[in-house]
């Protein structure tokens, strides 16, 4: 698993290791695109449709942001389960906001709900960092707590459409260049985060805190910092994607989310983020995201029942894991046969 | 999680040689299962006195049949979260054998072999969970989450949105019926043998030592004999059988089987058993306290809802009494390390636990 992030013993190792990982994310891009082509091939409308387009592009917006986040988080050897109902809660936010507060502009309501997001996400990281109890636990409780707070705050109570301006709900359907602001929004946040785990000090020391904490911690690393920035980024993102749920699906009530938390780490470990920390990418992530969403919509067209889309979710996840396990056990075996015919 | 468990053993070890100069009745009586035992004991009274209805047999009874599957689940949970691996797949398990219950029933099958079939199927999820784990030696969390999503959709799969109401009656009466006048559920009995045998199996047995052993240190368990990948696997059957057997009562108690059954229960048994003192990391907990942790969820929801507060109110005592019941162990942990060794081993045991 770790094998990867092992210093490179030869020039040609890290071509080997940047091919293997170019190749992991191109094939699950891949996967999406066969997918809407035999969608397409099946039903033209799947594509071609105003809807259909526009919903190829929307579905998987706001589940990347959720998978970018939980893939950071992922790569620093930990987890947050707390992502759907931090989702939740900021949705419900912004409705609230909308209807208490009129004169707010609405992008200030958009700053309020990742700022938000942003202070859960601190409370699950101080809770973690500090505390130093295992982030599985803490964000279990936290994803209780989170959730009740909100069914208590939101009761038997709804916010629809109505109640939210129609300037804030167009951003749900509005179009640039015929393709959804919601989905330009949160490519711009992937690429954003891509650069920032690929190219910083930070994001790096994110994969080395992963790979190996005490390691890490020994070397000097920011230990403690790191993986608050990672939950605070978590949480930061799933408070913005609340907002966007807001905004695409116009109804908000207290279980706007619930059950994401599992999709967003399935989109993770689908798009080849090691679930053990220090491999993997946000790219891989969001490409994940994009596949979940697409077979969702997929299968009915293709004649298979929606009922079945969680058993073929699960395949998936389970396929990816023993892909990289495959994947990891061979480059283990070439680098051992390296080391020996080198010598 | 293999990485971690090198460090965290030398913080029990560490924490082991303490235990043994206090006094055996400290030994016995100040531990964490006491702690939540007496909890319950506190709520249970506090609850009898203030809120109405509480302490009458018809809440008990209740109670306790609304606790029954979270209650059977916990105890191989409990064996697999000290071997320091989890199974997240329990509550899909549950919607499945609901699920075939119903299906089978409906196709007019005995209701004796339904639940052989039933039980079946979930000795086969458990196995593939084993499998995947122990032989492609995958990291569980993963592989849960995995088999979470198939076997959730194996039984939304079958069943479509429609449900199956009809099942014998005499069997929905069983699962419903009392002892006598005691208002104590006849499945406790089920319960009560479930639980004596997982804790002779877990707490007096080989097989139970090396399950601790294996979540103190894999490898060393393996070098002193422990087959650790059979225990694993073991461990995932009868966590599958389990939690099939938590699906047909489930079926029976509601009378109804519906693909959606139990879903998000595994996060309820997981609380209570963490709550009940169980270690994450492995190699620490002890069953009579997962049990205390279930039976104070269960109580804590049953007297607020008698107390018409709202029952929602329950998920956040839930998720703060799980942050609570950890971060007081590391706390503990802390001042005690400073206390009796000096700062050298306080860094030592504040260090593995940030291995989280």
């Amino acid at each position: 698993m770790s094998a990867t992030t092992l210093n490179a013993p030869s020039v040609g190792f890290g071509a080997i290791v940047g091919r293997l990982t170019r190749a992991r994310e191109a094939s699950i891009l891949l996967a999406v695109l066969l997918v809407v082509a035999a969608a397409t091939i099946k039903n033209p409308n799947f594509l071609f449709s105003t809807d259909g387009y526009r919903d190829l592009w929307l579905t998987p917006s706001l589940l990347l942001l959720v998978a970018v986040g939980q893939a950071v988080v992922l790569i620093t050897r930990n987890v947050d389960l707390s992502v759907g109902s931090i989702l939740g809660l900021s949705a419900y936010l912004t409705g609230r906001l909308f209807i208490d507060m009129p004169g707010l502009p609405a992008i200030a309501v958009v700053v309020i709900a990742i700022v938000f997001g942003g202070l859960l996400g601190l409370i699950n990281g101080a809770l973690v960092a500090f505390a130093k109890v295992p982030a599985l636990v803490i964000t279990l409780g936290t994803m209780y707590a989170f959730r009740g707070i909100n069914v208590l705050w939101t009761g038997s109570d709804r916010i629809n459409a109505s109640d939210m301006p129609r300037g804030f709900l167009a951003l749900g359907t509005a179009q640039v260049l015929t393709i959804p602001v919601l989905t330009i929004i949160a490519v711009i946040v992937l690429i954003a985060v891509a650069w920032w785990m690929k190219n910083t000090r930070g994001g790096r020391e994110c994969y080395a805190i992963g790979s190996d904490p005490d390691a890490a911690h020994l070397y000097g690393l920011p230990v403690t910092r790191r993986v608050l920035t990672a939950f605070v980024l978590s949480g930061a993102l799933s408070g913005f994607a609340g907002v966007l749920y807001a905004a695409r699906y116009g109804t908000i009530n207290s279980q706007a989310g619930a059950g994401w938390e599992f999709d967003a780490i399935g989109a993770a470990v689908i798009g080849g983020v090691a679930i053990f920390g220090g491999v993997g990418s946000v790219w891989g992530a969001a490409i994940g995201a994009a596949l979940l969403m697409t077979i969702n919509r997929a299968l009915p067209v293709l004649g298979v029942p929606d009922f079945w889309q969680r058993a073929v979710v699960g395949v998936l996840i389970i396929g990816a894991i023993v892909l990289d396990r495959v994947l990891s056990l061979r480059q283990h075996r070439k680098l051992i046969e390296e080391r020996e015919t080198q010598r | 999680m293999t990485a971690q468990t090198t460090v965290t053993t030398s913080t029990t070890s560490l924490r082991r040689i303490a235990d043994y100069d206090r006094p055996l009745w400290q030994r016995l009586f100040l531990t964490r299962e006491s702690a939540i035992i007496a909890l319950v004991v506190i709520v249970v009274v506090f609850a009898s006195i203030v809120v109405p209805n509480f302490g009458s047999k018809i809440t008990m009874t209740y109670l306790l049949l609304d606790i029954f599957p979270i209650l059977i689940i916990a105890l191989p949970m409990t064996a697999i979260i000290v071997t320091g691996e989890i199974d997240l797949s329990v509550a899909s398990i549950v919607g499945l054998s609901s699920v075939l219950t119903g299906v089978l029933t409906q196709a007019g099958v005995p209701f004796g072999l339904t639940i052989v079939l039933a039980l079946a199927a979930g000795l086969v999820a458990g196995l593939i969970n084993g499998f995947l784990i122990t032989a492609v030696g995958l990291p569980s969390l993963a592989v849960t989450i995995g088999t979470l999503a198939l076997f959730r959709g194996i039984a939304v799969g079958l069943l479509g949105t429609t449900a199956v109401t009809e099942f014998p009656e005499f069997w929905t009466d069983l699962a419903k019926e009392k002892i006598g006048s005691t208002g104590i559920p006849v499945v406790m009995i089920l319960f009560v043998v479930l639980a004596i045998a997982f804790a002779i199996l877990l707490h007096f047995t080989k097989f139970g030592r090396g399950v601790f052993a294996i979540g103190l240190s894999p490898e060393a368990a393996r070098f002193s004999g422990v087959d650790v990948a059979r225990t694993k696997m073991l461990l995932y059957v009868l966590s599958g059988a389990v939690s099939a057997l938590a699906g047909i009562y489930f079926t029976l108690r509601y009378g109804s089987a519906r693909g959606d059954n139990a879903t998000g229960m595994e996060l309820q048994v997981i609380a209570a058993v963490l709550l009940g003192g169980v270690s994450i990391f492995g190699g620490r907990g002890a069953l009579h306290g997962v049990i205390a942790g279930v039976v104070l969820i269960g109580v804590l929801g049953s007297a607020l809802r008698l107390a018409n507060v709202t029952s929602d109110v329950i998920n956040i005592i839930t998720g703060a009494l799980l942050i609570g019941a950890v971060i007081s162990t590391s706390v503990i942990a802390a001042v005690k390390n400073r206390r009796r060794t000096g700062k050298k081993l306080q860094i030592a045991g504040a260090r593995a636990a940030t291995t989280a």
